[in-house]
């Protein structure tokens, strides 16, 4: 059992998948430490929001993710 | 009644908006909007993606919204995710109300909330190559002429 990362949108492109396993529990420097810079200046990006099993996080920072959870990082939807 | 779903095929608005129509006896007017992928010059194909648990519970919540805000019987919103070409379907909004503003400021409501802040993320293909799209400020300033 491990923590779930999910990529949408372009952050997909970026890491080459749609989901990776992490092994938990992660935190915000653990995520940062899991991704390796691996999505640029997206993921510190005021744009890109993470969700925990489906809710969004007021402040990406207070991520507390254990095994188990599934966090997806939301860059911004597209327009019309 | 409200009907909310998500797509993943291409559509027959007409089959949809038919027993929407049919599941409010008495309504006063219907008013629906249908969203097409626009055939520009180059583009070989459309495709939305979307994350199954914020997207559908994202319009559910919208659909509640307008159902909230305006003094409508009903309101059915259909998206389409996965790849599309021009001229197919994207987008079907319809509204049932007793009278007819209530259901057209709904769909435009709707609309504008779906455009701009529905958890779906678009990329285009021309000449082979894909390309996300980015959100436009228009569309920010749509959604602001609901908060006044």
């Amino acid at each position: 059992m491990a923590a779930k990362l999910v990529f949408l949108g372009r952050l997909a492109d970026l890491t080459g998948v749609n989901e990776r396993e992490v092994a938990g529990p992660l935190d915000w420097s653990g995520l940062l430490d899991a991704l390796q810079g691996e999505l640029g200046g997206w993921l510190a990006s005021d744009k890109v929001k993470l969700a925990v099993n489906g809710r969004i996080l007021a402040d990406k920072l207070d991520l507390q993710a254990s095994d188990g959870d599934e966090i997806a990082l939301l860059p911004p939807v597209s327009g019309g | 009644m409200k009907d909310v779903r998500l797509l993943t095929e291409p559509f027959n608005p007409g089959a949809l908006v038919g027993p929407f129509t049919d599941a409010h006896p008495g309504l006063g007017g219907v008013c629906t909007f249908v969203g097409e992928v626009r055939g520009d010059d180059d583009v070989e194909a459309l495709e939305l993606s979307h994350y199954e648990p914020l997207t559908l519970a994202g319009m559910d919540a919208l659909a509640d919204e307008a159902l909230g805000r305006f003094e409508l019987m009903g309101i059915l919103i259909a998206h389409r995710v996965g790849e599309m070409r021009a001229g197919e379907p994207i987008v079907l909004v319809s509204a049932a109300a007793r009278h007819r503003r209530a259901a057209i400021q709904a769909v435009d409501f709707a609309m504008d909330h779906l455009k701009s802040d529905a958890w779906f993320w678009k990329r285009e293909k021309r000449g082979g190559q894909w390309r996300w799209i980015d959100p436009r400020p228009e569309d920010h300033a749509d959604l602001a002429r609901w908060s006044a």
